[in-house]
């Protein structure tokens, strides 16, 4: 396959969680077994919520920042932290065939303004024209910009300068795992060159915890780690904002750049998840990266996010490897959809890059201490609803 | 005549990519033989919205598809049935696979999801917080199960799924937005994949089924939309000096990619080429182009390019052609620029003054158009079109649709968020 001939690095991270933001803060925090989950903002919901940001050094028009709101902002600032860590920003001759793919939902609602509408409709003489009018008066023409799926890629663009190409892929986490794979693809192919990639989360909505409680998927009244959440199922949504600088070894030569890792292989399944099913998929596309990897030198950084009953068809699969140490990065995070996947796979890069991995999450036996050298990772991506996917991360050598 | 006539590479020896099934629905009708009967007579499917109740609003027409029964009605459900209507179209005319095991991946262009007033107002309702309702109540009420298919239909990724789970689509199928580019950006995704050998085959979709009352209300706080309803099947003016914005749309297109070399060794009927695709960010504005073109220029040039073509070797251009003000003029430039005093006798027109602007379906629906064009070698007209624009002294192939040799079709779209596609057709690989 092609993925030998143009091997691709990851030459530059911008990551954001309630960790706080960047490589380090992240590695210290995931060593520390303090987890920071938020109880009380949508009691009983748990979240977990980002430090507050200076935005402005990512940022640095006020103009721009008013323009977007959450999720754009921390998007937009962590895909600059990216550039800056693979030594992108401003050079106009690179950014300018930079390829961008962007795993993006829609964007925040106006909670006044709908409460508003909805406490009035019930009083209103005629409710569609009341509806019509509060709306032509109520929403914000800018608000719209900052809803639209692919307005993320776009702010980037406005802001960082990135200008080579810019798709928006949706679909929840698959969205993520997706938007990888392709940028890969692609370079490996040697239809693009170097690629920014990523996502970004903003978890605190009620619009959100709404439409996940739908289907009860959100985690209530206790925290617990991800594997220790079997008697009180769900994910905690988490803000996340994560994003890759993703390109081909020989363009990150030419302009004299240093990898942090190897991005080897991502691949992507999907299933109609009847019982068994997440298993399954998982464990076929692990038969496709198994012989390149080596079990004494490998570790898994799990996206499992603490639904059923997806977490315990991954348990399931990683129990197939009990020899691997596995690390669900949830626990920690929360789960941000679409950003997981690449958030995940830029702390495997760091995992590969520094040769370690963090300390278990919990003592659900699921997690072990580990005790070789790190130079392989794989990350797991399994969607809530739908959609599983692998990444494999290498030290590069 | 390209001397590389047959060979399943391209000049740039990649597999050529061609088109062997096709299939679109629109406010015209559903299927290509209604659409093109009715596209090339001239005739215009917006209309007054019956949907919902349009009191208040600056704009209250759209091209609406409103006979296509969808059950319970929202964005999604409509953009889904619209989807899965052009792909059977599209899957029936390559007799690919077999029913239910379609051999590629599918990349299909959605609109953005999230829960509307419909399903909003029902779960207040539901929550009997009368007139003092908060989320919190919301979420309470949605913890009780009721609304439980909610969660699944409003996903991004359902659309895209439930095609995936009746075609038999191959892998983790696609959505994507590039705002009113999407449906070019889904074909690009497919010759891409298909270029890569990746698959023989991919399903491109693009679908869109946003005339709802906030969808609308958002784009005409824009200003982007026209108001001139009366009547409204003569509101879509592109290129006209007294153009005033877009119509509101729906519909679908889907099409079936295919290696040449896959598609001749299964004797299938080759539709059309797909010769090649280009794109250009631009970084100047979240709504508006960069006032020297740059980026759309770039966007078409890099299309021909991508061909291995020349602008020489482009017979008609399929506009993005929205009737805005901005866009019209920005996109003329563009044309002017790359084509140069040949400008004005290539033929470019706008199928949006017929059908409206169908948003994330616009760039599929548009290319199912640029490959009838093709095959029919007769180029729909520019309908209303009757206060020429002295600033974009170009043919627009006015009000009637004219016959024409037409070798290859470059096909534009544009959106917000800087997004520039252009993607080019033939009827032989170069």
């Amino acid at each position: 396959m092609a993925e030998a001939a143009r091997e691709a690095w990851i030459t530059g991270i911008g990551i954001v969680s309630c960790l706080g933001e960047g490589p380090d803060a992240h590695w210290q925090a995931l060593g520390s077994g303090q987890f920071n989950a938020d109880t009380t903002i949508y009691a009983p919901h748990i979240i977990h919520r980002t430090p507050p940001l200076d935005f402005d050094k990512q940022i640095p028009k006020k103009g721009d920042q008013r323009q977007m709101e959450a999720w754009q902002r921390i998007g937009t600032y962590a895909a600059g932290m990216a550039l800056d860590s693979a030594g992108l920003k401003g050079n106009k001759e690179v950014l300018s065939h930079t390829d961008m793919i962007v795993a993006a939902g829609g964007g925040e609602r106006d909670i006044g303004a709908d409460t508003a509408i909805l406490s009035g409709l019930p009083a209103a003489a005629e409710p569609e024209s009341f509806l019509n009018e509060r709306l032509m008066s109520d929403l914000r023409p800018t608000l719209f910009l900052a809803q639209l799926s692919n307005l993320l890629a776009g702010n980037i663009s406005i802001v960082h300068g990135v200008t080579g190409s810019s798709r928006t892929f949706m679909g929840e986490e698959s969205a993520g795992v997706d938007a990888i794979r392709i940028a890969l693809s692609r370079i490996n192919a040697g239809q693009s060159d170097i690629a920014l990639v990523g996502g970004s989360y903003n978890a605190e909505r009620p619009d959100l915890l709404m439409l996940y409680q739908f289907g009860g998927f959100n985690l209530k009244d206790r925290f617990a780690p991800i594997w220790q959440r079997e008697d009180n199922p769900g994910f905690a949504l988490g803000s996340l904002g994560a994003f890759l600088v993703i390109e081909s070894r020989s363009h990150a030569e030419a302009r004299g750049t240093k990898p942090i890792a190897r991005l080897s292989a991502v691949r992507a399944g999907r299933t109609g998840r009847n019982p068994g099913d997440v298993t399954a998929s998982l464990t076929h596309l692990w038969s496709e990266l198994s012989d390149r990897l080596r079990p004494s030198e490998l570790a898994v950084i799990s996206g499992a996010s603490g639904t059923e009953p997806a977490t315990a068809e991954e348990r399931a699969f990683l129990s197939q490897h009990k020899d691997i140490a596995v690390r669900a990065t949830g626990t920690y995070l929360g789960h941000g959809m679409e950003p997981q996947f690449p958030m995940n796979v830029a702390l495997a890069a760091i995992a590969v890059s520094r040769g370690n991995l963090f300390p278990p999450t919990d003592d659900s036996g699921v997690e072990r201490p580990i005790d070789h050298p790190i130079t392989q990772i794989v990350v797991t991506g399994v969607g809530h609803w739908r959609g599983e996917g692998i990444a494999l991360v290498e030290a590069a050598s | 005549m390209p001397s590389n006539q047959g060979l399943a590479r391209d000049s740039a020896g990649r597999p050529v990519v061609v088109v062997t099934g096709m299939g679109v629905v629109t406010s015209l009708g559903v299927g290509k033989t209604d659409n093109w009967s009715k596209l090339t007579a001239g005739q215009s499917g917006i209309k007054s919205i019956t949907r919902f109740p349009t009191d208040g609003l600056k704009t209250r027409f759209a091209g609406t598809v409103d006979f296509v029964p969808t059950e319970p009605l929202s964005n999604p459900a409509l953009s889904e049935r619209f989807a899965d209507l052009a792909a059977e179209e599209a899957i029936a005319e390559a007799s690919i696979g077999t029913r239910g095991d379609f051999p590629g991946p599918l990349f299909i262009a959605v609109p953005p999801v999230e829960i509307e007033w419909t399903q909003r107002r029902a779960l207040a309702a539901a929550s009997g917080a009368n007139a003092n309702v908060t989320y919190g109540d919301l979420i309470r009420t949605a913890a009780t199960g009721q609304f439980a298919s909610l969660h699944e239909r409003f996903m991004f990724g359902s659309i895209a799924e439930h095609l995936a789970d009746k075609l038999g689509t191959k892998g983790s199928p696609i959505s994507l937005s590039t705002a009113c580019a999407s449906g070019a950006t889904a074909i690009q995704l497919g010759i891409e994949a298909i270029r890569r050998g990746e698959t023989d085959a991919a399903l491109c979709i693009g679908a869109d089924g946003s005339v709802n009352p906030e969808s609308l209300i958002r784009f005409s706080l824009l200003s982007a939309l026209s108001t001139s309803a009366d009547p409204p099947e003569q509101a879509a003016k592109p290129f006209s000096k007294n153009r005033d914005g877009f119509v509101m749309a729906e519909g679908a297109g889907a099409l079936v990619l295919e290696s040449l070399e896959s598609a001749k060794a299964r004797r299938a009927k080759i539709l059309g080429i797909m010769n090649g695709a280009g794109e250009m960010t631009d970084a100047f504005h979240r709504t508006r182009s960069s006032p020297d073109g740059k980026p759309i220029i770039g966007c078409i040039r890099n299309a021909i390019t991508d061909s291995g073509l020349t602008p020489d070797d482009i017979d008609y251009i399929n506009s993005h052609g929205t009737g805005t003000p901005e866009n019209d003029k920005m996109e003329a430039l563009g044309v002017m620029t790359v084509f140069g005093e040949r400008a004005k006798s290539i033929p470019i027109s706008s199928n949006k003054s017929m059908v409206g602007h169908t948003l994330s379906a616009a760039g599929a629906i548009e290319a199912v158009f640029s490959l009838l064009t093709l095959a029919h070698q007769r180029i729909p007209p520019t309908i209303n079109y009757q206060v020429p624009d002295p600033t974009i002294p170009l043919d627009v192939v006015p009000n009637t649709a004219r016959d024409a040799k037409v070798r290859h079709i470059i096909s534009n779209s544009f959106g917000f968020g800087g997004q520039n596609v252009s993607l080019v057709m033939g009827h032989e690989p170069a």
